[in-house]
């Protein structure tokens, strides 16, 4: 066996052969000799075979249609065996035929295809972006201080508090890095944040505080930065322009507004104290 | 005021490309907020008129024969530029996201299925003659074919149709504006009256054509000096 096997992909099937070798010969499709065509196609397949090429099972399919076209003409009609049980079914060579203009036609209709998705590469659609009128000059007036978010939390604090039932003690459910994920996870899925958003399912108190905790700390690391786009309106998170990366390298400076913000995480319950006091 | 400028105008604003039905929508918006009452004669325009008026407008560029045209693709509507002024936009705008071109046997496969769907794969593979597995799954992947259904047919095979992914990638209008679309429909090829060659029992091939040959040729097999078809 030879190392090497060459798939044949000249031709996309034995109908892809077939067409070509009428084009060869210059004929119509309806004109074609079929028994020139059958003796063309095997010298093909000999070839085929000695070039070591892999010969799909669909040659060999249409090698034996074209034989079988071949061996009826030999014969004269009275001497033919109609087999048995077998409706004499259409001629075997206008079956041929008739699968050889229909592929043509949608090889040629391919063609046309392929000229379209060449001329659709070269066809800019106008998509101008959306217009942005003034929208720069608020996102300055916007900027948030601690102040304002503690403000915010102590709002959401005070909606909360009469729902919470104080004689039970329950395990701490949330911690402040498992909402810190969380927090990345919504801004990478949707981008930008409403402050009241990530307060909106909090159950308790201390969520509530722990979800702030988590704020803070991405605010830190300026990961995260926030605005207020209108006056008395919602707080808007949005993740930080800036790599954090290149952040996280110099947590010394420190936002100065934000510099209350500096609690570590670890320090979970203290502070949880400090800010439900 | 003409609904086709105030079409146009939409479109030449509009981030995405727009069908009649959500231009119509756009319409009665702008006629509700409206206070001055110029948008109010335009509330109730059906989706067909907006078509019509479209279609007018789209000849009306194309009679310009500026740089650009108002075109539709999969029903919605926008304008792209002409394809011979590429370079210059390929310069402002460098390198497109296009996929990679389809291949001469997934553009025969996408060719069979667009014309003649819905239709199952062995009916793809009838006409083309070879498995189609492999290209099927490529053209499911980029989504340009989808499974529509079942055939009501023993074993019930799935059936597959074209996208408006498909129309969007060959910049097509709809199924209707694929070329020759009513040549290579479902209509079967019509058998010739007396166009074959020959008939059983009369062999056309001069007999020293017939015989078989024990040594196959090495070289490719030439032009052959033989008769040409009797027809």
């Amino acid at each position: 066996m030879t190392e090497y096997k060459v798939k044949f992909e000249v031709f996309e099937g034995p109908l892809d052969l077939l067409l070509y070798l009428i084009k060869k010969d210059e004929v119509d499709i309806y004109d074609v000799n079929l028994t020139q065509l059958a003796t063309q196609f095997i010298e093909y397949i000999e070839l085929m075979r000695m070039l070591d090429l892999e010969i799909a099972g669909e040659f060999l399919v249409m090698a034996s249609t074209l034989m079988y076209i071949k061996s009826r003409e030999l014969l004269p009609v009275e001497q033919q065996v109609t087999v048995e049980g077998e409706d004499e079914g259409e001629d075997p060579r206008w079956e041929l035929i008739r699968q050889l203009v229909e592929y043509k036609k949608f090889k040629d209709a391919a063609a046309q295809l392929q000229a379209l998705e060449a001329r659709q590469d070269s066809v800019y659609p106008r998509l101008p972006v959306k217009p942005t009128f003034g929208q720069e000059a608020p996102k300055d007036r916007g900027s948030v201080s601690i102040f304002d978010l503690l403000n915010a939390v102590n709002a959401v604090l005070k909606r909360v508090s009469h729902r919470e039932d104080l004689r039970d003690i329950f395990e701490d459910k949330w911690s402040v890095s498992d909402k810190i994920e969380e927090l990345r996870r919504l801004l990478v899925e949707r981008g930008t944040l409403r402050f009241s958003e990530i307060f909106a399912r909090a159950e308790s108190r201390s969520e509530i505080v722990v979800t702030f905790l988590a704020l803070l700390e991405l605010i830190r690391l300026r990961h995260l930065v926030c605005s207020q786009p209108e006056q008395f309106g919602d707080i808007e998170i949005a993740r930080a322009p800036m790599p954090p990366s290149a952040a996280e390298a110099e947590p010394a400076a420190n936002n100065n507004h934000l510099g209350a913000a500096q609690q570590p995480a670890k320090e979970e319950d203290t502070s949880i104290k400090t800010l439900s006091t | 005021m003409e609904l086709k400028f105030i079409l146009e105008s939409i479109l030449f604003s509009a981030q995405q490309p727009l069908s009649p039905k959500e231009l119509r929508d756009l319409l009665a918006t702008a006629a509700e907020h409206d206070e001055e009452g110029t948008a109010k004669p335009f509330k109730k325009t059906s989706p067909d008129a907006i078509a019509t008026a479209l279609e007018e407008l789209a000849r009306e560029h194309n009679d310009a024969a500026r740089s650009y045209r108002l075109v539709c693709v999969a029903g919605s509507w926008q304008f792209a530029s002409e394809p011979e002024y590429a370079p210059w936009i390929k310069a402002l705008v460098g390198h497109r996201n296009r996929p990679t071109r389809l291949s001469q046997p997934a553009l025969e496969t996408l060719a069979i299925i667009a014309y003649r769907q819905p239709l199952t794969r062995t009916e793809i593979e009838q006409v083309r003659g070879v498995a189609v597995d492999g290209v099927m799954q490529t053209l499911l992947e980029r989504g340009l074919v989808e499974q529509t259904g079942r055939a009501e047919i023993p074993g019930r095979p799935m059936q597959y149709g074209t996208t408006s992914a498909f129309l969007e990638y060959f910049g097509l209008k709809g199924l209707e504006d694929l070329p020759a679309a009513d040549e290579l429909r479902r209509i079967p090829v019509q058998k010739p009256e007396s166009l074959l060659t020959v008939d059983p029992g009369l062999a056309t091939a001069p007999p020293e054509q017939l015989q078989m040959q024990e040594q196959p040729a090495p070289e490719p097999p030439k032009d052959q000096p033989e008769s040409q078809p009797s027809a």
